[in-house]
């Protein structure tokens, strides 16, 4: 057989496997129509992926909601197709470029994968948000990752890069003669206090950075975010999302660099932008049980930095949801390096799998608690009027599925 | 008053290791005890105050880039008797050498009497250990490392490992004790996890009889983590 023909047979079998997903009611079908592609032939991906333009969203926090900012601000040029399910592994990637037939696709993809998808689907564009501690046993060290994204960088030399500058990690990743700069901010920089290339302290001076101990400096940036506007040059233009918070603005500043980088006007951009309400559940407000609530995503330290920085803008009650399953990582120490202290003036009520880890960490913090035994029974505990409900990734899918809007 | 140094934060604080720092100071001031954190940084020197040092964990560059500095930085104190509590990389840092992910060996302190090759495979999960030599019962964490660490004779294991990976493949051994250094491979962070552990390093430290703090949060996490079948292994 040859490989047209094979690869014309795998297509066939991914769709068929999809949608008898579908019809058995065992979900979407993006798994297993992405997985029998992947697994019988990844070659599959590269013939789906050519002749089509590609942009690549990758990092550790705030990929989906750049990916979804990004497709918005592209569409007024025609369809852009995105895994816009959160499956971003090569089955997920996959299983978008099979379902859709837009010219523009745009792929959220994992920290670990980045390398094999830049390798088959040879994107026009890679935008490289951050990169932070996030699931020790599963993704290893942050230092590993970026070696891994240099490397897989340099074999692809047809690929420009949208990179945020205020990342010395991705700095020192990022090849700088097809790097288009951004400063995005970096909302947490406990992960890059030491330089990612010699290990000396780093120097940071307002909002510029540079190693003592080598030449890595913050380069400068065309595109910089100024809290929730962006300076282009000598023009500046507020942002205006509806989407709350530091952690938003900095990715849709992401997300209109890469749409200049694309052709696209950044009025045009922005006002598109604003459309994004919430992210696959992420920033959405609902009906919970009755209850008026918003759903926010804190998966690692830096995304709990960024959320707790929402928080402090009311006393809303809180309810904490931390699970440590294989996709949120077994370990959830992570929690000592959250300053949960400003959580201190208001009810707080803790669930989840591994509720008791997070109990302590709070002991610790000085925040008075209620353990409960689930979000259901932690909503009833709480006084009357909208709340916050805070969950790591799986338990953040358990209460987005129960989340009337 | 007890001074504590966090030793290299910005190089040595892999995930929550900096939470032990926290709960040491939480359980001095619950008891009505002076304790002061002093966050040691690179190029700074260790305060002449110091009683309790604490070294965390840390990924593979930031080991190599410590390594060098920090026998020079810690030998002085622990010879005027200050208290150690070294987690994971700390812990193989205080060794005499480390063997790193390349494969290159790196010397450490030589103040603990271990030495750490690379082990062929990465050693990660939920630990239960029983104490042998101090009386702290059962100890719990979660451990991820590369390492095969062994004991020269001047070192006693701090437990033995009832489930989940040890010290090194070939043996049981959790951490190690030299004189007034303890050495764990536990994070979770250890001391959030094991209460008994932190108030030794601060009766060591200090030299006060502590009474007992009443852990109901931390008894409450004790119950569900000593449960044998919560257990999870890779």
């Amino acid at each position: 057989m040859t490989s047209e023909a094979w690869h014309a047979v795998v297509v066939r079998a991914a769709r068929a496997a999809g949608g008898a997903s579908r019809r058995l009611g065992r979900g979407h079908g993006v798994a297993i129509t992405g997985k029998v592609l992947t697994r019988l032939s990844p070659g599959s991906v590269d013939a789906l992926a050519r002749g089509r333009r590609i942009v690549v969203v990758s990092g550790t926090n705030g990929k989906s909601t750049t990916a979804r900012l990004l497709r918005q601000a592209w569409s007024g040029q025609g369809d852009v197709a995105l895994n816009d399910d959160g499956a971003n592994l090569l089955s997920g990637v996959g299983h978008a470029l099979l379902t859709s037939d837009a010219e523009r696709v745009v792929l959220e993809v994992d920290e670990l994968v980045l390398p094999e998808v830049l390798h088959r689907t040879c994107p026009e564009l890679v935008v490289l948000l951050n990169l932070s501690r996030d699931q020790l046993d599963r993704v290893g060290e942050v230092s590993d990752t970026r070696r891994l994204w240099q490397e897989a960088l340099r074999g692809t030399p047809s690929c420009r890069v949208v990179a945020n500058a205020d990342d010395p990690l991705l700095v020192a990743a990022a090849p700088p003669d097809r790097t288009t700069w951004v400063g995005a901010g970096l909302l947490w920089s406990e992960d890059a206090l030491a330089c990612p290339r010699c290990s000396a302290p780093l120097l940071r001076r307002g909002g510029e950075w540079s190693c003592r101990g080598c030449s890595l400096a913050r380069p400068t940036s065309p595109i910089t975010r100024e809290r929730d506007a962006v300076r282009i040059g000598d023009r500046r233009m507020p942002l205006g999302l509806a989407l709350p918070g530091d952690a938003a603005a900095a990715n849709a500043t992401m997300a209109l660099a890469a749409a200049q980088e694309l052709g696209v006007d950044a009025d045009d951009a922005l006002l598109r932008m604003h459309e994004v309400r919430h992210v696959g559940g992420r920033y959405a407000t609902g009906s919970l049980d009755g209850r008026e609530i918003r759903l926010l995503l804190m998966k690692n330290p830096a995304s709990a930095a960024s959320v707790l920085s929402l928080l402090a803008e009311h006393r809303r009650p809180v309810v904490l949801v931390l699970n440590a399953e294989d996709a949120d990582g077994r370990d959830p120490s992570w929690v000592w390096d959250v300053p949960f202290g400003q959580l201190r003036d208001r009810p707080v009520v803790v669930c989840g799998r591994r509720a008791a880890d997070l109990s302590v960490r709070l002991a610790y913090a000085d925040v008075p608690h209620t353990v409960a035994r689930d979000v259901t029974a932690a909503l009833s505990l709480l006084p009357a009027g909208p709340c916050d409900v805070i969950a790591n990734y799986t338990a953040f899918s358990g209460v987005s599925r129960r989340l009337e809007c | 008053m007890l001074t504590i140094c966090h030793v290299y934060p910005e190089l040595l604080g892999t995930y929550g290791d900096g939470g032990n720092v926290e709960v040491l100071r939480h359980r001095m001031a619950r008891r009505g005890l002076g304790a002061e954190v002093i966050d040691v940084h690179q190029g700074d020197a260790l305060p002449r105050t110091a009683g309790l040092l604490v070294v965390g964990g840390g990924e593979d560059d930031a080991q190599r880039r410590v390594a060098p500095l920090i026998g020079e930085l810690l030998s002085p104190a622990i010879a005027d008797g200050a208290v150690v509590l070294a987690v994971c990389a700390g812990m193989q840092l205080l060794g005499h050498t480390v063997q790193g992910s390349d494969g290159n060996v790196v010397e450490g302190a030589g103040i603990l009497d271990v030495t750490t090759a690379r082990s062929s495979r990465r050693a990660v999960g939920e630990v239960i250990a029983s104490s042998t030599g101090l009386p702290l019962g059962r100890l719990t964490g979660f451990v991820n490392h590369g390492g095969a660490t062994t004991l020269g004779s001047n070192a006693r294991p701090l437990a033995r490992v009832r489930r989940g990976p040890a010290n090194h493949p070939l043996n049981r051994d959790e951490g190690a004790v030299q004189d007034r250094v303890i050495g764990t491979y536990l994070h979770g962070p250890v001391l959030a996890r094991n209460p008994e552990l932190a108030d030794h390093l601060l009766h060591l430290a200090t030299g006060e009889e502590l009474e007992p703090l009443p852990d109901v949060e931390v008894a409450a996490l004790r119950r569900e983590r000593l449960r044998p079948q919560r257990i999870w292994r890779r």
